[in-house]
């Protein structure tokens, strides 16, 4: 599914790296645990529905080579972590919806599980 | 090529920056990415525990032809218990590091997985100082 897609699925509002939401997105992985992220084998098709926002979020896709992130329930990036998204090609989303709600959603459009 | 960082205890704002600078380089130098990913992933773990536990750290890189050595040491309360720590679940992470996403007890077993040769040393009340070593 294309990252444009999905923005106006989830009402998203993208706040950095508006210039690659013509990308494809084959994967979801959901979690504020970012010790489990590390562990995930995968590559830039994987997006990750968070409720974490801190610079270490940014900092886990950047090692795990996550490029798109959807941020959920509202929580707002900071400006270092929009800067270091920016450094790095991603794409930040932010989303009123909760996880469950933006999860299922994707996963009803098709977009699949890690595990 | 060698390299060295500083890391301090607590400061949550640059963990990562090391990782990141030693992923630069990896690229820079045409490493396979599966393995960039894992030697960046095993480092920024580290990095982690370091930031999280220690009071402060140095790691130092080496690049040679055929692998990378990574080594970590810190000054901190070091680990009472090496094998207990290597054990999936087990933590003493406080609150702070739990709220910025770690302290689930899967640093030490994910560095596992993602070096080829792992080498935790410590004494408690001094520090601990961690091996990673990748072939490329």
């Amino acid at each position: 599914m294309k990252i444009h897609d999905i923005i106006n699925l989830i009402g998203g509002t993208v706040v950095e790296g508006k210039q690659f939401l013509d990308k494809e997105i084959t994967h979801v992985f959901a979690s504020d645990l970012m010790s489990d992220v590390l562990t995930l084998n995968t590559d830039e098709s994987l997006l990750l529905v968070t409720g974490l926002a801190n610079l270490q979020t940014i900092r886990t896709c950047e090692m795990s080579d996550i490029k798109t992130v959807i941020f959920v329930r509202g929580k707002k990036t900071s400006a270092e972590m929009r800067e270091l998204a920016a450094e790095n090609e991603m794409i930040l989303i932010e989303t009123p919806y909760s996880m469950y709600r933006t999860s299922g959603l994707l996963f009803q459009a098709g977009v699949l599980s890690l595990y | 090529m060698n390299f060295t960082y500083n890391i301090e205890g607590g400061d949550f704002t640059n963990a990562g920056a090391p990782s990141s600078a030693v992923k630069k380089m990896l690229k820079q130098l045409g490493v396979n990415p599966d393995i960039i990913k894992r030697t960046v992933v095993a480092l920024y773990e580290a990095e982690v525990n370091v930031v999280a536990h220690a009071y402060k750290g140095i790691i130092t890189v080496d690049i040679e032809d055929d692998r990378i050595i990574i080594k970590l040491e810190d000054e901190g309360p070091g680990i009472e218990d090496i094998n207990k720590a290597m054990t999936e679940g087990y933590s003493t992470a406080s609150q702070k590091v739990r709220e910025m996403g770690f302290g689930a007890g899967m640093g030490f077993p994910n560095m596992k997985t993602n070096s080829d040769k792992l080498t935790v040393n410590s004494t408690p009340g001094k520090g601990t100082s961690v091996e990673i070593i990748n072939y490329f």
